[in-house]
């Protein structure tokens, strides 16, 4: 059962759980950028957690169904509309032949999940459908969703009853101002002590540039750098490092100005110093972060970002204890 | 007379013009085709064009150029 794509969206793009283990030749993890939203909108239609959905980003595709069938939105506050129709979020909605999905403008949150019965089924590239635009891999012909796509999608569900929903204290959304926890290390050793306490107390907002690849911030202060020598390889910008590798969730700050955090999409290497990394608990806030947003970051320690990564799991052993 | 409101369909950075040396694409009291852009939003690395969606007389300009717009925010209002 294909669906029509009648208009794309932004930039709507098939993901999944992504395509862990090439990071090391370039190649990022990709995958939904709301990782607990992508699961849940999967388990609201009796899809494996790990089905390809549509990722849509600001706002949403219109799409055509060509046969009966049961979808779910999660994510986003980004209204469903059926036939122009209200429908709420993160439940299992059913979908006649021929009716159209739409979408009313963005409400909260940035990235909705759309899940549909059975599955996207497009051909997997290096073992994941998740959609790696620069590196033209997944989705269909490695890109975002076009209007004329037909999407294929798959038979393989079990049944939800219509109107199923998650909780809402297990939809999981920033706050206002949204709190990223971030973990100090890497290069900290680049940045003085006054200015990484300022780093931490300072208001800062999400750049519009902010994309699958990093989410840039701007309007804290200047970063302050301790004196060095320039290593061998390094240029002599204070913010630049000899090349080293970039983690998910990392935090560069180019020239000590707007700092960058990596996310699904991101580099695998550079020479710009980081600060710390976000807790991987908190990755999925920032999918959910649309530009402007007042964002703040706080310093933990391991053991708080293992206590938070404990309780993250718990949220999604509870959603799924919702589908027993 | 009906007043129509042309909506921002994303967040970012609205732009009345398509370059910062060019003049607006638009100005209040100018006259408008439903498909005419009257301005750009900058997200994401790109640039999307705001279109009206109603033949009309531009009344007014809600946002200003170069203002951060939240999605579902009112640009503009064409009288219809």
């Amino acid at each position: 059962m294909p669906i029509n794509v009648k208009s794309a969206g932004l930039a709507t793009t098939i993901q999944d759980l992504g395509r862990p283990g090439y990071y090391h030749l370039g190649i990022p993890v990709g995958g939904a950028m709301d990782r607990l939203a992508l699961r849940a909108a999967n388990m609201l239609v009796g899809n494996d957690e790990g089905a390809a959905c549509l990722e849509a980003v600001f706002m949403g595709p219109e799409l055509e169904f060509t046969e009966d069938t049961q979808i779910a939105v999660t994510g986003a506050e980004l209204p469903p509309k059926i036939d122009g129709e209200a429908r709420e979020t993160w439940t299992t909605l059913s979908v006649r032949k021929g009716q159209v999905l739409s979408f009313d403008y963005l409400r909260a949150g940035a990235r909705a999940y759309i899940a549909v019965a059975g599955g996207i089924d497009t051909a997997a590239n290096l073992g994941s459908r998740s959609t790696y635009a620069i590196g033209a891999l997944g989705g269909i012909d490695g890109r975002a969703i076009q209007p004329g796509d037909a999407i294929p999608v798959g038979r393989d569900f079990r049944n939800v009853a219509e109107g199923t929903s998650v909780p809402r204290n297990l939809r999981r959304m920033p706050g206002n101002p949204a709190e990223l926890r971030v973990l100090p290390g890497l290069y900290v050793h680049r940045v003085t002590e006054e200015s990484l306490d300022r780093f931490f107390s300072d208001s800062w907002k999400v750049a519009s540039e902010a994309d699958r690849m990093g989410y840039r911030f701007q309007g804290g202060s200047p970063i302050e750098f301790v004196d060095r020598e320039p290593p061998f390889g390094a240029g002599s910008d204070p913010s630049n490092i000899t090349d080293a590798c970039y983690p998910y969730g990392s935090i560069q700050i180019p020239s000590g100005t707007e700092p960058i955090i990596l996310h699904r999409d991101a580099v695998s290497g550079g020479g710009y110093f980081m600060v710390g990394t976000v807790i991987s608990a908190d990755m999925d806030l920032i999918g959910q972060l649309q530009p402007h947003t007042e964002t703040r970051f706080v310093r933990v320690n391991m053991h708080t970002a293992l206590s938070a990564r404990r309780v993250r799991a718990a949220t999604l052993d509870s959603i799924r204890q919702t589908f027993a | 007379m009906a007043i129509h409101e042309v909506r921002a369909m994303m967040p970012g950075i609205f732009y009345r013009k398509p370059s910062p040396d060019d003049p607006s694409y638009k100005e209040a009291g100018d006259s408008v085709a439903k498909g005419d852009v009257i301005g750009l939003i900058e997200v994401m690395k790109s640039f999307h064009e705001v279109v009206a969606d109603a033949d009309g007389t531009i009344t007014s300009f809600q946002a200003d150029n170069e203002e951060a717009i939240m999605p579902g925010q009112v640009l503009a209002e064409i009288e219809v």
